[in-house]
């Protein structure tokens, strides 16, 4: 799947749900799903800044894809970067860096997210694309 | 209509609706919703007497400066200040502090080694303003604690005083975490009784206490008018004239100047020597009726209704379990309860409250030591009332809480 099919999936996801309550279920869901970064790697350079709650991210070159992990004490946000990391999960910085991520917008994400939040999930983003361009070509 | 649904249908904004559900707003400490009174009377000044206050001679610059002033013999009344001279216009209570911190640092009120007392519970806006005047002139700050129920350690205070060396206590009237409502006449006393001056933080006590800055004694008093319903930009600095003459202005412009020459100038005479540049004369007269709507709120009635919303949510918050309040309950408690929930994110929780159309406060709440360094949590939640909500949303919160905890935990 490429990363504009699996956004699409996400996008059709959420349009089964009306109420907001349902979506954060569902991403409370998603966030025990995440895959947790290594303890040891919970260092300060890898923690997010601009969020409400800390947020971890990690990646490694695995033969030019890119794997992440994270987390997050907060689950509502463990649901967003669990999100994000499908969508980026094992691809290629190329891949990464040419990603348009049209699914926030489109599932409500950014606008219904506190302010706080929402900048955190740019911060979240920038750093994918961070990691992405330090193995770019 | 009861009296409580009257004054709730004095305030339009209540009824709006937050992602299709009707708004519990509870974050009241924050920022107050207006009534429809100060709304017309916001339009009115912008449709019919937009002009620069105290400087032209046409008749609309006149009725914007008439309005204008009618807003400070309002807030003087409604405090008692002496005069209403001793009442100067900034644009909200962090103005009114890093006023008085500045201009004692230049007046060299503040200098090394003299001592600022401060609580361990100040918002940022009375703690920053002290830290930097203490940067600047060599003073240092102390910290009179709280104690595990969030009240004063009124023995330490005795004992920092009679230490030595305190220039000045800034205190609030209410923490905007905790709060209790701090013996703000009888701390000044003691202050007064080694000579410091008093500057009490009135952003939250202005709210819910009759404040008469004369019976005090303090020697400022500082607020926010858009938490007594009215708009931003109009906060208020009130100190002793004598004190406010003797203080240097500390910034400098038009309206605040006597006569200015390519040499220097001369600082025209209180309040104005405090307003430079144009204040926010848009907004200042609806402190008229927001002080009004605020008087109409005084007296037993809404006292003892707050009193039963805040029993309330205490009972129902201890029932639902691993909810631990800072700042018990008592006589002395404002209807302002902040708390954490085990096993959940404050951050979390407040996106599935307004999920829910419940509006609270959550983080840090501009007092991060208190939160972080006297009590160990990383954030915390906050729920606020005014006389405008009612039990029935007391209750949809409880219940909104409670899910949210569902899914959480
Ligand atoms: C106790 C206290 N002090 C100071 C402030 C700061 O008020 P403002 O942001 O209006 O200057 C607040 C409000 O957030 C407060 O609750």
């Amino acid at each position: 799947m490429t990363i504009e099919e699996t956004e699409k999936k996400i996008v059709d996801e959420f349009s089964a749900f009306e109420d907001w309550m349902d979506k954060y279920e569902y991403l409370i869901e998603l966030g025990s799903e995440l895959e947790i970064i290594a303890p040891e790697l919970k260092t300060p350079e890898r923690l997010i800044k601009g969020c409400q709650s800390r947020v971890w991210l990690g990646a490694e070159n695995r033969n030019g894809a890119i794997h992440l992990s994270a987390d997050s004490d907060a689950i509502i946000t463990k649901g967003i970067i669990s999100l994000l990391i499908r969508v980026f999960q094992d691809r290629t910085p190329e891949e990464i860096l040419s990603a348009k991520l049209d699914f926030i917008d489109q599932i409500g994400l950014r606008q219904n997210l506190s302010p706080t939040r929402a900048n955190g999930l740019v911060s979240m983003i920038e750093q994918i694309r961070a990691y992405a361009l330090s193995w770019a070509k | 209509m009861t009296y409580f649904e009257n004054i709730r249908s004095q305030v339009p904004a209540l009824s709006a609706k937050v992602k299709g559900k009707d708004l519990v707003y509870l974050d009241n400490a924050a920022t107050a919703q207006r009534p429809e009174s100060v709304i017309r009377l916001f339009d009115r000044c912008c449709l019919e007497a937009n002009a620069n206050i105290h400087r032209a001679v046409h008749t609309l610059s006149a009725e914007a400066t008439r309005l204008y002033e009618e807003g400070r013999r309002a807030v003087a009344e409604f405090i008692n200040a002496p005069c209403r001279e001793c009442v100067v216009f900034t644009s909200g209570t962090t103005a009114s502090v890093n006023l008085v911190a500045n201009s004692m640092a230049r007046g060299g009120m503040l200098g090394k080694g003299d001592v600022v007392l401060l609580s361990e519970a100040e918002h940022h806006s009375n703690l920053v303003p002290w830290q930097m005047a203490a940067q600047f002139t060599g003073a240092r700050i102390e910290y009179v604690p709280v104690d595990d129920s969030g009240r004063l350690r009124m023995d330490v205070l005795d004992a920092l005083l009679a230490k030595g060396g305190v220039k000045l206590l800034a205190l609030a009237h209410i923490s905007n975490v905790l709060g209790i409502v701090n013996p703000i006449a009888e701390v000044t006393a003691k202050a007064h009784k080694v000579g410091a001056l008093v500057l009490i933080d009135g952003a939250q006590g202005i709210v819910h206490e009759k404040v008469d800055v004369q019976e005090i004694d303090c020697d400022f008093y500082v607020f926010s008018g858009h938490k007594v319903y009215t708009v931003p930009g109009t906060g208020i600095l009130y100190g002793k004239p004598e004190i406010l003459e003797a203080l240097p202005p500390f910034m400098g412009g038009g309206d605040m100047v006597e006569t200015v020459s390519y040499g220097g100038f001369s600082a025209t005479a209180l309040p104005l020597k405090f307003e430079a540049g144009t204040p926010n004369f848009a907004a200042v007269a609806t402190y008229v009726p927001a002080l009004e709507f605020a008087r109409s709120l005084e007296g037993n009635q809404v006292k003892t209704y707050m009193k039963g919303m805040t029993d309330y949510l205490f009972d129902e918050l201890g029932k639902l379990g691993g909810c631990r309040i800072y700042g018990s309950n008592g006589e002395d408690k404002a209807p302002l309860i902040s708390f954490v929930t085990e096993g959940a994110h404050h951050a979390d929780i407040a996106q599935l409250l307004d999920a829910q159309g419940v509006a609270v406060r959550s983080g840090l709440m501009c007092a991060e030591p208190l939160i972080t360094e006297r009590f160990g949590q990383s954030g915390m939640l906050r729920v606020s009332l005014a006389p405008y909500n009612n039990p029935e949303e007391c209750q949809k919160f409880i219940k909104a809480l409670e899910k949210a905890l569902a899914m959480l935990r």
